[in-house]
């Protein structure tokens, strides 16, 4: 006996030595914070007057993209095609794993060009560049200002205003994807005018026995939130939407009229209008399904466009969550292809140079539109490419321009936050289609996480 | 544990008992020879240390640093002190994983162990027949495929199509088929019978190897005294086997607390974070939220969750005799 406890006291001098030594490797410095200083954002670009570009000599833009949209790769091929002194080296990886990446691959292996999650923190932080001189010189102020805003940040994090930290490749837009197929068994042969007509074809399709919306809302995905978004566009106005994303002071979420909204959505999911396995389906099973002709409706964007085209050609139509009488307000999420610059680029005037190009030349726009199924940035004005007019690509840029006209588009809900997607919006969508919250709840409960959150 | 002190506990030299007050310059060389041995098994250990320093206790002590700081892995850290555990405990959602961990104890541990003994009993009692090698190959199986690769093969077993709702359908249960893995109801125990699948094959080949080392005259002996297989079961089979469920009860219930992956391939932590675990919480605050601080934290509280579970369990199931 005591020659074990004997063992013990001495196996526990020797974990007590390990862990001292452990202390000793790792120092006592508090993490963060030294290495090199970030570099001065917005002391102006490095070029020596006139417009900036890619030069003669041969240059390498390094891009870090998202896998599974090839318009950047297509963009990029083009350019070399116009510049064949410029080649890129390109990274792809899934937007979650460059969504955690962000700030390390920013820093740590600058790129010249990156595909952006939510940057208002990266923006605070430094590690972008600051592309207000170039927006001077390449006249992108000149530009709808609604297509730039949400790239915006302040010095306190505020999106909205403030120097322009990221440019989009295209900027993408949210609505109704319907089988033209399956809406002519229920009598639809074109889209809804009025909410009110949208919901009695949601019911025609109920009780025809067709499944009418199958939406994504499993795993840590809430898809309930397109339609949402869409409803609380036709109830009412989308500034103070955008406000409450762009964080302003004061914005709140729980309003009389989206209030409304979420109660339509309540109904929509009472009404059993919403395939029951919502809470497991994830994005690709959605589009799966949809594409398979298992589904009416489904909310998702343009991004869709192209890839519809090619596997239902002529079979699918598109339009915007319908207003409460005809003619009425109506609005979309609608968010550019976040690319932004590190500020520790080595070629930041190139990739300049590469984003205006995108904007501007026909050729690029013609593959954003054909590629890519969105709208591109630019003048509103400019050169737009000719789509086949049964196409949904011609549906949804048609879509767009209403959006524009109606000033309704507006920034997507899940970004108001870094966390408020996963950890408030997810879970209470997830909780009302299984019948556990309701409207008020989930305004409530949301527009408490956010102002914990703020606060913290 | 005490079997294992006592092997590591250093044997008395012969040479060293039998010295005597007589033979001083003997008991020094003896001594010498010692020490010099001992120094030689140091080194042997010191490279297997250092990998343990540099790539166990260093996290370990850096991540208790990073607890006691609000720090998004960039800009430089701010000094809060326990405020980040005050928050482990103080936020629902977290307390909310931890509580949905304990429960997954009944299916990555309970379960399998029951369902392990009950299984390597019969495999035992028709050892010589092919039947007995192919039922622990069958149900070894799952250890040997990724957990990954698992948890997305049941997410297609538990869909509202699936195998599990289809063969329901079947049974003329059509009334209770239901997205297993989507339900805020049956969510946590469907991640759970994964687990309980992946788990009974380690537990079902520990416990049989157990079992090959009971002394076949017990049976016999309990046979002839009348006992019953019921009787042989609880009264030698089970008692025998204490160190071999100790082992399997332990490594499941870790595997249970720091649950990750599976959950992370078929739910996510969803729907409406009825199946969010310590893990998959950790890996959202880290690398998600970016609070490393909160992330660290939960980390510290996890690891101490664990050794509070498992030592006292160690204790109980390997009795002071083992």
């Amino acid at each position: 006996m005591s020659r074990i406890q004997d063992v013990r006291v001495r196996a526990l001098a020797a974990s007590g030595l390990l862990v001292v030594a452990a202390f000793a490797v790792t120092a006592c410095a508090p993490p963060g914070g030294g290495g090199q200083a970030a570099p001065t954002g917005s002391s102006g670009p490095v070029y020596g007057g006139g417009e900036p570009t890619c030069g003669t000599e041969d240059v390498t833009l390094s891009m870090y993209a998202e896998t599974g949209f090839p318009l950047p790769t297509k963009l990029a091929d083009e350019f070399t095609k116009q510049y064949p002194n410029v080649t890129f080296d390109i990274r792809e990886d899934q937007f979650a794993v460059i969504t955690q990446n962000a700030p390390r691959v920013l820093r740590d292996s600058p790129p010249d060009l990156m595909r952006l999650p939510q940057m208002s923190e990266l923006a605070k932080g430094g590690l972008l560049k600051d592309l207000d001189p170039y927006a001077e010189v390449f006249g992108w102020n000149d530009w709808p200002a609604s297509q730039l805003q949400q790239l915006r940040v302040g010095e306190d994090g505020i999106r909205g205003d403030g120097p322009l930290y990221a440019q989009g490749l295209n900027f993408s837009m949210t609505g109704v994807f319907y089988n033209k197929d399956l809406a002519a068994q229920i009598g639809m042969t074109e889209a809804p005018q009025t909410l009110d007509e949208f919901d009695g074809y949601l019911q025609k399709a109920k009780d025809a026995g067709i499944v009418p919306i199958a939406q994504f809302n499993g795993g840590a995905t809430g898809g309930l939130l397109f339609p949402l978004q869409g409803l609380m566009a036709s109830y009412g106005e989308t500034a103070p939407i955008n406000d409450w994303i762009f964080n302003k002071p004061g914005a709140t979420i729980d309003t009389p009229d989206n209030l409304k909204a979420a109660e339509h959505l309540q109904k929509w999911i009472e009404a059993g209008y919403f395939a029951p396995d919502i809470n497991s389906m994830d994005y690709s099973q959605m589009m799966s399904r949809f594409i398979d002709g298992q589904s009416l409706f489904i909310f998702s964007g343009d991004w869709e466009s192209g890839n519809l085209d090619t596997q239902m050609p002529g079979k699918v139509g598109f339009f915007l969550t319908p207003p409460l009488e005809e003619g009425g307000p109506q609005g979309a999420m609608s968010a550019p292809l976040t690319y932004g610059i590190s500020a520790y680029a080595e070629q930041p005037d190139c990739a300049a140079f590469f984003l205006n190009w995108v904007a501007t030349d026909e050729t690029a726009r013609t593959i954003t539109v054909e590629v890519g199924g969105s709208h591109p940035m630019g003048p509103a004005d400019a050169f737009m490419p000719e789509v086949a007019a049964d196409s949904v690509t011609a549906a949804t840029l048609a879509a767009g321009t209403t959006v524009n006209e109606k000033n309704g588009a507006m920034d997507f809900i899940a970004n108001a936050t870094g966390a408020i997607y996963a950890q408030s919006w997810t879970p209470n969508v997830q909780k009302m289609a299984a019948g556990d919250q309701d409207a008020a709840g989930l305004l409530k409960a949301v527009q408490a996480d956010y102002e914990k959150e703020l606060a913290g | 544990m005490s079997s294992s002190l006592r092997a590591a506990a250093p044997v008395p030299e012969p040479g060293v008992a039998a010295a005597t007050p007589a033979r001083p310059r003997r008991r020094a060389a003896a001594r010498r020879r010692a020490t010099r041995r001992s120094l030689g098994a140091y080194l042997l250990v010191l490279p297997a240390a250092a990998f343990y320093i540099a790539f166990v206790l260093r996290p370990i002590v850096l991540t208790g640093q990073y607890s006691l700081y609000d720090w998004d892995g960039i800009n430089s850290a701010t000094w809060v002190g326990l405020a980040n555990y005050a928050e482990v405990f103080a936020d629902p959602t977290l307390v909310g994983a931890i509580l949905n961990s304990f429960e997954l104890i009944i299916y990555f541990s309970f379960i399998p162990v029951l369902l392990g003994l009950f299984a390597a009993n019969v495999i035992r009692s028709i050892a010589a027949s092919r039947l007995a090698v192919v039922a622990r190959t069958v149900l070894f199986l799952p250890q040997i495929i990724p957990l990954v690769a698992a948890g997305i093969m049941w997410t297609w077993q538990l869909s509202t199509n699936g195998l599990v709702n289809q063969i329901l359908g079947l049974l003329g249960l059509g009334g209770v088929t239901r997205a297993w893995l989507g339900d805020t109801d049956t969510a946590l125990p469907a991640v759970g019978v994964i687990g309980a699948w992946v788990q009974l094959g380690l537990c079902l080949l520990l416990l049989l190897a157990g079992m090959t080392k009971i002394d076949p005259s017990l049976y016999e002996a309990a046979r002839i005294d009348g006992a019953g297989p019921v009787r042989e079961f609880f009264s030698i089979t089970l008692p025998s086997l204490r160190q071999e469920i100790a082992v399997c009860v332990t490594i499941t219930v870790i595997s249970a607390l720091a649950s990750f992956d599976i959950i992370y391939i078929s739910t996510q932590g969803g729907p409406a974070s009825s199946t969010l675990v310590p893990g998959l919480q950790i890996y959202y605050l880290a690398f998600f939220e970016r609070h490393i601080g909160v992330a660290s934290a939960l980390g510290i509280v996890l690891m101490l969750l664990v050794l509070i579970v498992v030592l006292p369990l160690q204790r109980i199931l390997r009795g002071r005799d083992a």
